[in-house]
């Protein structure tokens, strides 16, 4: 459990095996990035040559093929708000505005949405909980079918006060909290900042979420810039989220199958 | 427990800390302030949540009670076979008398499952992970029955389009037969989804369920329409007419009773008389002396406008003279439904004849001189 919480300090699940949790000949170890990365043969077990196999590979889950830059254009996710509801933070992001509409730099959209659904996908592939956050009224059914789908869990309704904060009293004792919270939108009914941002950072849950031209990037942790007003552009996203986490988890059986084939002898942790 | 406790304590202040190691003292001396008895942790955190009761616990109640059945049934003296909750009832009362006038505070021996309240069970395996796809929304019965009505809406609407774009539509659209029947009230809403909801979500629940009947094709949900609905009794009860029996002569007759207040009266209505009345053996005339008894025990008659036809045996017993004229009366009238028509049946209960009355005795009150009367008001 402490693990855990040393787990989630640090950002995302890279670090998943701390240096802590391997007993090795020398004493106390420091948390340096040589010791992180160098593997320890006589005490790896099943689990960790699995979680050790997406450290290993770039791209292991091929998110890099499940969209290109046309598919993005073709659904309208470069379509940003008016000028007026510009975020002053979002201008990095920005690539023109044409008549007064603002247009997202789909390049940029592209290399953070890869790197948002491979996050995701290593998360799916831990057995971490990702949990679907929107709050528009239009897409609330197709995300909750999104995560329905996919295994994973959603929550498209009004956000009582302390459900990450105040958990144990919420949900009752021992629960567990998400491992990825995914912001399908990050505003609320009211056009301001999505509650669940503030507390997911309170709580070190690493945050995913699509920010339009109104929106602030900056509590999130890997913000894609991108509409999220669109059906189309909704649909798109659920989509590729959908796809990426069942690969992880397929990956995961697989991985599981191979491995419990190879040593049976060996208990599974 | 006490990792438990350090967690709390770490989340509370946002540090991560290894409790492996002693390398903290102070945090743990600091840990070991806080953390004290349950009782004294749950202090001002919110809303006390009920009791829970633990699957074994329940279990273990089970087993107590179907022992504690056969125990009874020994003592009793019955078969512990065939002991069933009608006879555990009447033994409890037999055994354990009870004068409280308060039904539920008497002593009772029910199956678990009716005493204890019913309650979820854990909602997440053992890796953690809750078996609802809702689960993170806190209330995830009522989210799910409306992400549920909402996709039957959908499905509705879709078929609705198909129908159209093949030139099918209906022009009378065919609604579901909901009967003499209303919506769930919140509380039933409650005991179905065991989960508490809001006024303002039943509210929504309603408005959405609502939707989906004024859709034209909504009879494709029929069931699941009714399945939130509750079916309401018949709102006129049907008189039961007292059958006609026939006696050794022939004769026709038939028997009915009344009640007025604390009396009792029967009444045996013999058709092909002369009009004689006979009550407890005696004739009404020396029964009944005031006029006004013997004209209530006539009215039934003279509104039927059989005055002549009938003799009547009756027998009465309890409350006073003009209550057991009115409770005659009304067994006179009941009686007489099995000689008459359905329409003269329906004027004579127009008429308030066969309608029991159903004023008693108020009861005196403390601190009044009786039911209404109070005390002389003395100013000074």
């Amino acid at each position: 459990m402490a693990t855990r919480a040393l787990t989630k300090g640090l950002l995302g699940l890279r670090h998943v095996r701390g240096p802590t949790v391997k007993v090795s000949n020398s004493g106390r170890q420091f948390a340096t990035a040589s010791s992180i990365i160098s593997p320890e043969p006589q005490t790896c077990s099943v689990r960790d040559k699995m979680l050790d196999l997406p450290l290993e590979k770039q791209d292991l889950f091929r998110v890099s093929e499940l969209f290109t830059v046309k598919d993005l254009f073709d659904a309208r996710v470069h379509l940003g708000h008016k000028k007026g509801c510009r975020h002053r933070l979002m201008e990095p992001y920005l690539y023109d505005s044409s008549l007064d509409y603002d247009i997202i730099d789909l390049d940029k959209t592209a290399e953070d949405l890869r790197r948002a659904l491979d996050k995701t996908a290593h998360t799916a592939y831990g057995g971490g909980i990702i949990l679907f956050i929107s709050r528009r009224r239009q897409f609330c059914h197709l995300v909750e079918n999104t995560a329905k789908q996919c295994g994973e869990y959603a929550h498209t309704r009004y956000w009582q006060g302390g459900l990450f904060t105040n958990a144990h009293i919420q949900y009752g004792p021992g629960v567990r909290l998400p491992d990825l919270v995914v912001f399908l939108s990050t505003l609320n009914n009211v056009f301001q900042q999505h509650v669940a941002i503030r507390d997911a950072r309170k709580m070190n849950i690493p945050t995913v979420g699509v920010v339009d031209s109104n929106c602030n990037p900056s509590l999130i942790t890997y913000p894609v810039p991108g509409n999220d007003d669109t059906p189309v552009a909704m649909e798109l996203y659920c989509r590729l989220f959908k796809t990426v986490i069942n690969r992880a988890k397929n990956k995961r059986k697989q991985m599981e199958l191979l491995h419990s084939l190879s040593e049976p002898s060996e208990p599974s942790s | 427990m006490a990792a438990n406790c350090a967690r709390v304590v770490c989340s509370l202040f946002g540090k991560s800390v290894n409790f492996a190691s002693s390398t903290r003292p102070v945090t743990l001396q600091f840990c070991r302030q806080i953390c004290g008895t349950p009782a004294l942790r749950r202090k001002n955190l919110g809303p006390t949540v009920p009791e829970t009761f633990t699957a074994e616990f329940i279990q273990k109640q089970v087993e107590e009670f179907e022992i504690g059945k056969r125990h009874l049934a020994n003592m009793m003296g019955e078969d512990p076979e065939n002991f069933t909750q009608e006879d555990i009832d009447r033994s409890i009362a037999y055994l354990f008398p009870s004068g409280l006038f308060e039904k539920r505070a008497r002593p009772l021996m029910k199956h678990p499952v009716e005493i204890f309240p019913k309650q979820r069970a854990v909602q997440w395996g053992p890796d953690g992970r809750p078996f609802h796809f809702l689960f993170y929304t806190g209330k995830q019965a009522y989210y799910s029955l409306m992400h549920d009505l909402y996709g039957r809406v959908l499905k509705v609407e879709k078929h609705q389009d198909q129908l159209r774009a093949k030139g099918l539509f209906p022009t009378e659209p065919k609604q579901i037969a909901l009967g003499p029947s209303r919506w769930l009230t919140k509380e039933e809403m409650e005991a179905l989804l065991v989960e508490p909801i809001s006024r303002q979500d039943y509210e929504h629940f309603i408005q959405l369920m609502e939707r989906l009947l004024a859709m034209p094709c909504c009879s494709l949900e029929q069931q699941f329409v009714m399945s939130h609905r509750q079916q309401l009794e018949a709102q006129s009860m049907h008189q039961v007419v007292p059958p006609l029996q026939k006696d050794d002569a022939g004769v026709d007759f038939s028997t009915a009773e009344g009640r007025r207040k604390s009396s009792r009266g029967s009444v045996v209505v013999r058709d092909c008389g002369a009009g004689r009345l006979t009550v407890n053996g005696q004739d009404h005339l020396h029964y009944f002396p005031v006029l006004q008894d013997r004209e209530q025990l006539m009215f039934p008659l003279q509104f039927c406008g059989l005055l002549g036809r009938f003799d009547l045996d009756c027998s009465v017993s309890g409350g006073g003279r003009s209550s057991q004229a009115g409770a005659l009366r009304l067994a006179i009238s009941r009686a007489l439904l099995s000689f008459l028509s359905q329409s003269e049946g329906e004027a004579m209960r127009q008429a308030g004849l066969l309608t029991p009355d159903p004023r008693v005795r108020e009861r005196k009150k403390p601190g009044q001189e009786g039911a209404r009367r109070k005390f002389t008001w003395k100013k000074r």
